[in-house]
């Protein structure tokens, strides 16, 4: 525990190492470490494979690694978020779920999806963006509902995060039972967890996470600074209304882009960064970064258990972070009522 | 140093600063004293940018203050506020630290420096001790320090206080006000502190200014301005002043 709490970094990249790992060799064929060594060695060096090798790249870099590279980047995605939002709202239920940022994305993927299917490349690309219109009218919407004066209380921005959420859920359930066809398939998308196969929607995913994650790994000085209060930290000479903006646009981008290519998944975006803050303490600069690497660790791990724990069939990921993720959260609430203050 | 002329402040379409002006000088305390909602945290408030100056204006080094940017004020002007809920996720370090954000690149990455500044900070607020220790399970009266440490490292040639004794027991009130004259005279800074206490002022003020419903009442030294009859009228109830001699200062009592 003391070396944990002493190496953030090395402890959750060397856990995160581990879980790529075990998630590329774990499936319904196991590929051991030797394989895997011969398999990168054969790419990276251009050698020629053994017939017998043959299956096992095609598992290896066309099925396992795509698909565990995108359960990493959601992961990453939802937790990085989820702390930049808790850091911005200065409270500690402010989650891309919960704020209903996830739900509003979801509509908008959904409706960009039902004016044509869009696997192509460029199709591919235009999904994010619509969710991340979907995102950004959620979060205005909420914000202008749960605002009190100039204060933002807990209770009403989830209050107001689930209405609007079960709004958005509700019209996307509709629009999806009421078209025909292309739209039916954006429910087992939107739902499937990861299932996609293959490095496009990797491809297509990764510029909108990787902006948006750097830029709020950039903006952890301001967060500490915004946790003084708005009045305090324009007196500390910080931009408030523009790094508000800034966050808002990135945690919404970066949360956009995870929902339209995972579907909606709960519960990453909130314990993640509690975790991180608990073991690590609250300093922005550290707990970014540190909610992005664990949360890829997080669902790299929840991909690998909805694989396998009833194998042949798939559990949605979504409803295995909810069911380890509740029951932890409120854990954590009971908790933390005596430990911190917010 | 700060000019400050005919100011005006509103909050929407209510006054609550009207053509107030005086000057502060460097190595100077200005108390700022008047009955509650007279306006003294409205001022502090627009001097240091959080409220827009609707009329009149205020000077910072014969610059309009609205020509600064928010990072060049800050760098000018540092503001203790009153230590109400603080954040529980930084130590005293961590926030002392915080004072040097407007010195910072956009990164906002600290340089030695920037540890120096701040470290030197707590030594003179005699904080040192505290540097470890999460902010938010300090005492009303060293939450107060930390946040004046904050402000002497955000290294600002003026220094705006909000009532920074107004939860404090009086041992405490009267180091931190005793500290922060020191300040002032040894650091010459422009220190402009807002007070309740009317007699608390003549102590450590070198300048008064009296607030009334958003009007300067008086502004002068503190036997000028601690004047029975010019207290009666602001604070709208029968006061005296006792002169104790020997050097003491005045008293300010309810008449009769």
């Amino acid at each position: 525990m003391k070396w944990i709490a002493a190496h953030p970094y090395g402890f959750s990249l060397a856990l995160l190492a581990v879980l790529l790992a075990a998630s590329v060799a774990v499936g319904s064929v196991f590929i051991s470490p030797t394989v895997m060594g011969a398999l990168f060695q054969a790419r990276l060096g251009g050698q020629p494979l053994t017939a017998a090798l043959q299956p096992m790249d095609t598992i290896l870099f066309t099925l396992r690694l795509p698909r565990a590279v995108l359960a990493l980047l959601t992961g990453a995605a939802l937790a990085g978020s989820g702390a930049a939002y808790q850091g911005l709202f200065r409270n500690p239920l402010a989650d891309p779920y919960l704020i209903g940022v996830a739900s509003g994305a979801g509509l908008g993927a959904v409706a960009a999806m039902s004016v044509r299917w869009p696997y192509t490349f460029w199709g591919l690309m235009v999904i994010p963006l619509a969710a991340f219109a979907g995102a950004l009218v959620t979060v205005a919407v909420v914000l202008f509902l749960a605002k009190v004066q100039n204060s933002l209380p807990a209770s009403n921005l989830i209050l107001a995060g689930v209405a609007v959420s079960s709004f958005a859920t509700a019209l996307t359930s509709f629009w999806m039972l009421r078209s025909t066809g292309e739209v039916r398939r954006a429910l087992v998308w939107l739902m499937g967890g990861a299932t996609q196969s293959g490095w496009q929607p990797v491809a297509a995913v990764l510029p909108y996470i990787g902006v948006g994650l750097t830029a709020l790994v950039l903006l952890g000085h301001s967060l500490n600074v915004m946790q003084f209060g708005d009045e305090q930290a324009r007196q500390l000479g910080l931009r408030v209304e523009r790094v508000r903006a800034l966050v808002i646009a990135a945690a919404s981008m970066t949360t956009a882009a995870a929902v339209a290519f995972a579907g909606i998944i709960g519960f990453v975006g909130l314990i993640v960064p509690h975790v991180v803050r608990l073991v690590w303490g609250g300093d922005y600069r550290r707990v970014i970064p540190l909610a992005v690497i664990n949360g890829a660790s997080l669902l790299l791990m929840a991909d690998m258990l909805a694989r396998t724990v009833i194998a042949p069939q798939e559990i949605p990921v979504g409803i295995l972070t909810a069911m380890a993720g509740a029951p932890f959260f409120l854990w954590l609430l009971r908790r933390s009522r005596q430990q911190f203050s917010w | 140093m700060l000019t400050v002329e005919g100011l005006s402040v509103s909050y929407g379409e209510k006054t609550v600063l009207q053509q107030v002006g005086f000057h502060l000088a460097a190595g100077q305390v200005l108390a700022v004293i008047g009955p509650n909602g007279a306006g003294k945290s409205t001022l502090i408030r627009a001097l240091s940018g959080v409220l827009p100056v609707r009329g009149g204006a205020v000077r910072l080094d014969g610059r309009d203050l609205r020509q600064y940017s928010e990072v060049e004020r800050a760098r000018r002007i540092a503001v203790v506020p009153q230590a109400v809920n603080l954040p529980a996720a930084f130590t005293v370090w961590e926030t002392v630290l915080l004072g040097r954000t407007p010195h910072l690149n956009w990164l906002g990455q600290l340089t030695a420096k920037d540890e120096d500044i701040a470290r030197w900070a707590l030594e003179r607020t005699d904080t040192q001790a505290l540097a470890g220790r999460p902010v938010n399970q300090l005492s009303g009266g060293e939450q107060q320090r930390v946040l004046l440490a904050r402000a002497l490292a955000q290294s600002a040639p003026v220094m705006l206080l909000d009532e920074p004794t107004a939860h404090l027991d009086l041992q405490y009130q009267l180091s931190l006000l005793e500290l922060v004259r020191e300040l002032a005279h040894q650091e010459k800074l422009a220190v402009l502190v807002a007070l309740h206490d009317l007699n608390l002022v003549s102590r450590y003020a070198d300048k008064v200014a009296l607030l009334a419903e958003g009007k300067l009442c008086a502004l002068g030294r503190p036997g000028e301005v601690l004047q029975a009859d010019v207290l009666t009228r602001a604070y709208r109830v029968p006061l005296q002043v006792l002169a104790l001699g020997g050097g003491l200062p005045p008293v300010v009592l309810p008449a009769g």
